[in-house]
C-alpha cells in the first residue's frame, strides 16, 4: 500500500495538497503517481501569475516511461514553483511529499473542503487498481 | 495478468520486487525499482537481463546455408568461422521486415536463428511456408525448452566467469558476434545494450540456478525498461517501432545489413532494387528541455517526418530519438518536434548516441 499522509488533501488525478499557514498551498503528485510513472526525468510548472482554473491543466512531469499531465486542484492563482524539482526531477521519487512543485493562492479557501481526504484517496486508489 | 505467458525466471523476478509487465503476451520485468540506475549499472559495470521470451530456432539438415540465403536480406555467406553470427532482417516479397534477427552458424547443417519474442510466431508459420516451397527436406526446431539470459557491461565478462567456474577457458578467447557451445549451454558474445557482454541460452530448468549464480557473483538484475533506453544510446533499432512491414531496411537505417551487390536473390531483392527511397532513419538530439517520444512529428525543411523510437537518455542526461525523415535531412540540420504542444528544436545526430560508456553526440 501506498504512503498516503492524513494531514494532506488530495485529489483524483493523483495530485496532493498542503494548505500552509499563510493560506496558500503547495501542490505534488502523490507517492501512488510517481510509483506508476516510474523514474522521473522532466518537470515543468507553471509560471509565477498564472490564475489557474480548478482542473486545470497546468504541470508537466514526465518519467522515462511516460508524460503525464499535472491538474489544479483548486482554482487560484500561482505563487512559486519549485526549481529544485525541476532541476532534479528524481526527488518526486525519493520523497513524493516533500517534492512540491508549486504553490497557489487559493481563489476560495472553502474549496479546499471539496478535496478528499487521505482516506477517501485511499479508497480511490484502490478501486483504480480493479 | 492470468494469460500472460511466463519464463522459468519468474519467481526469480517475484523474489527480486521486480514491476511486471505484459511486453509482447509475456509477463516480463520492466525494471526491478529504478529504471535509471539499472542502465547505469549495465553503463558502468554489469547487468543481467531475463530475454527468455526471445526464441531461438535450430535450422537443420544439409543445404541448410542454401535455404538461407533465400529466406534472409544479409548475406550468410559472411559466416565462414564457427560460431559466428550475424545480424540481419527478414523481408518480405515487397521488401517489408517481417522481422530482425540474429543467425548463428554452427555447422553446415545447423544454424541457429533467435527472432524476436512479439514476431515468433509470424516469423515461424513465414520460415514455414518457404521451407515447403524452397527446402523441403531441411527441419524447424523452436526452441522454447531454453531460456536465454543476457549479461551485459563492461564487467560482465569478469563476473562471468565468477558466476560459472570452467566458463573463461571457452568463453574467454571468444571476439563480439561469436558463439560457443559451453556444455549445454549456448554461449554468445552479443547484446543489445552496446556494451560488451554475453546472451546465454540454457535449458529453462537451469535457468533460475544460472540466474542465482550471477547474482551471487554481483551481476544486478535489470529491467525491459533499462534494456529500451540502452538499445535506443546504442542506436539499435526496435522491431515494430523502428521497422516494421511497412518499412524497408534502407528506410531504416539498415543498409548495412542488406546484400544488394551479389546476384543472390532472396526474398524481397527486386522490391528493394525498384523501390524509391524517399525516408531514412537518423538521429535526433533535444536541444530544449522536454523528453521526446515515439510519434510525435518532426518538422524538416524536406517535409514532415515521425519519431519511430524517443526517450530520455540517462547517460546523456538528455533527451534522443530516432526519426524517419524525408532523404535530403542531413547531420547537422536543426529540426522541429512537436512535443506535446509545443515545437521544440533537435538536432540531427549521427548514431550510436553512446558506445561502450563513452557519449558520442
Amino acid at each position: 500500500m501506498s504512503n498516503i499522509p492524513t494531514n494532506l488533501k488530495y485529489t483524483k488525478s493523483h495530485e496532493w495538497v498542503r494548505l500552509e499557514t499563510d493560506g496558500s498551498v503547495a501542490v505534488g503528485i502523490t507517492q501512488h503517481a510517481q510509483d506508476l510513472l516510474g523514474d522521473m526525468v522532466f518537470v515543468e510548472n507553471p509560471v509565477v501569475g498564472r490564475q489557474l482554473a480548478a482542473g486545470e491543466e497546468c504541470a508537466v512531469v514526465e518519467s522515462v516511461k511516460a508524460a503525464s499531465d499535472v491538474y489544479a486542484p483548486v482554482a487560484g492563482e500561482v505563487l512559486a514553483a519549485n526549481a529544485d524539482v525541476e532541476a532534479s526531477p528524481e526527488s518526486i521519487n525519493q520523497d513524493a511529499y516533500a517534492a512540491w512543485m508549486f504553490t497557489l493562492k487559493p481563489a476560495n479557501a472553502d474549496d479546499l473542503d471539496g478535496l478528499m481526504d487521505a482516506a477517501t484517496y485511499a479508497a480511490h486508489v484502490e478501486s483504480e487498481a480493479h | 495478468m492470468a494469460d500472460l505467458k511466463q519464463t522459468p525466471l519468474i519467481y526469480k523476478h517475484r523474489e527480486a520486487n521486480a514491476k511486471l509487465v505484459d511486453f509482447s503476451g509475456w509477463e516480463m520485468p520492466i525494471h526491478y525499482g529504478s529504471q535509471i540506475e539499472e542502465h547505469h549499472i549495465v553503463r558502468r559495470d554489469a547487468g543481467m537481463f531475463d530475454v527468455s521470451h526471445m526464441l531461438p530456432v535450430d535450422l537443420k539438415g544439409e543445404g541448410a546455408r542454401d535455404f538461407l540465403k533465400k529466406l534472409v536480406a544479409n548475406n550468410v555467406d559472411k559466416l565462414q568461422t564457427t560460431g559466428k553470427a550475424l545480424y540481419s532482417c527478414m523481408l518480405h516479397e515487397g521488401g517489408g521486415v517481417v522481422d530482425d534477427l540474429i543467425i548463428y552458424f554452427l555447422n553446415e547443417s545447423w544454424f541457429r536463428i533467435v527472432v524476436n519474442a512479439g514476431c515468433a510466431d509470424k516469423d515461424i508459420a513465414w520460415m514455414e511456408v518457404q521451407l515447403a516451397k524452397h527446402a523441403p527436406k531441411l527441419t524447424l526446431t523452436p526452441r522454447r525448452d531454453l531460456a536465454m539470459i543476457a549479461v551485459q557491461g563492461p564487467n560482465a565478462a569478469t563476473k562471468l566467469w565468477q558466476a560459472m567456474p570452467g566458463m573463461q577457458e571457452l568463453a574467454g578467447p571468444m571476439k563480439p558476434f561469436f558463439a560457443v557451445v559451453v556444455g549445454d549451454m549456448f554461449v554468445a558474445r552479443t547484446g543489445y545494450t552496446g556494451e560488451d557482454g554475453f546472451e546465454i541460452m540454457l535449458p529453462a530448468k537451469a535457468a533460475p540456478f544460472f540466474w542465482q549464480a550471477l547474482l551471487d557473483a554481483g551481476v544486478k538484475p535489470c529491467g525491459l525498461g533499462a534494456r529500451d533506453t540502452l538499445r535506443l544510446e546504442a542506436g539499435m533499432n526496435l522491431y515494430g517501432q523502428d521497422m516494421t512491414e511497412a518499412t524497408t531496411p534502407l528506410e531504416s537505417g539498415l543498409a548495412w545489413t542488406v546484400d544488394l551487390k551479389s546476384e543472390r536473390d532472396f526474398i524481397g531483392r527486386s522490391s528493394l532494387l525498384h523501390l524509391p527511397r524517399s525516408r531514412q532513419l537518423v538521429g535526433l538530439k533535444l536541444i530544449e528541455r522536454g523528453v521526446l517520444r515515439n510519434h510525435q512529428s518532426v518538422f524538416t525543411a524536406e517535409g514532415e517526418g515521425e519519431i519511430t523510437s524517443g526517450s530520455f537518455s540517462p547517460t546523456l542526461n538528455g533527451s534522443i530519438a530516432l526519426a524517419r525523415v524525408p532523404v535530403g535531412v542531413n547531420i547537422g540540420d536543426t529540426v522541429e518536434v512537436e512535443v506535446r504542444d509545443k515545437l521544440m528544436r533537435a538536432l540531427v545526430v549521427k548514431y550510436p548516441f553512446v558506445r561502450n560508456g563513452q557519449p558520442l553526440v
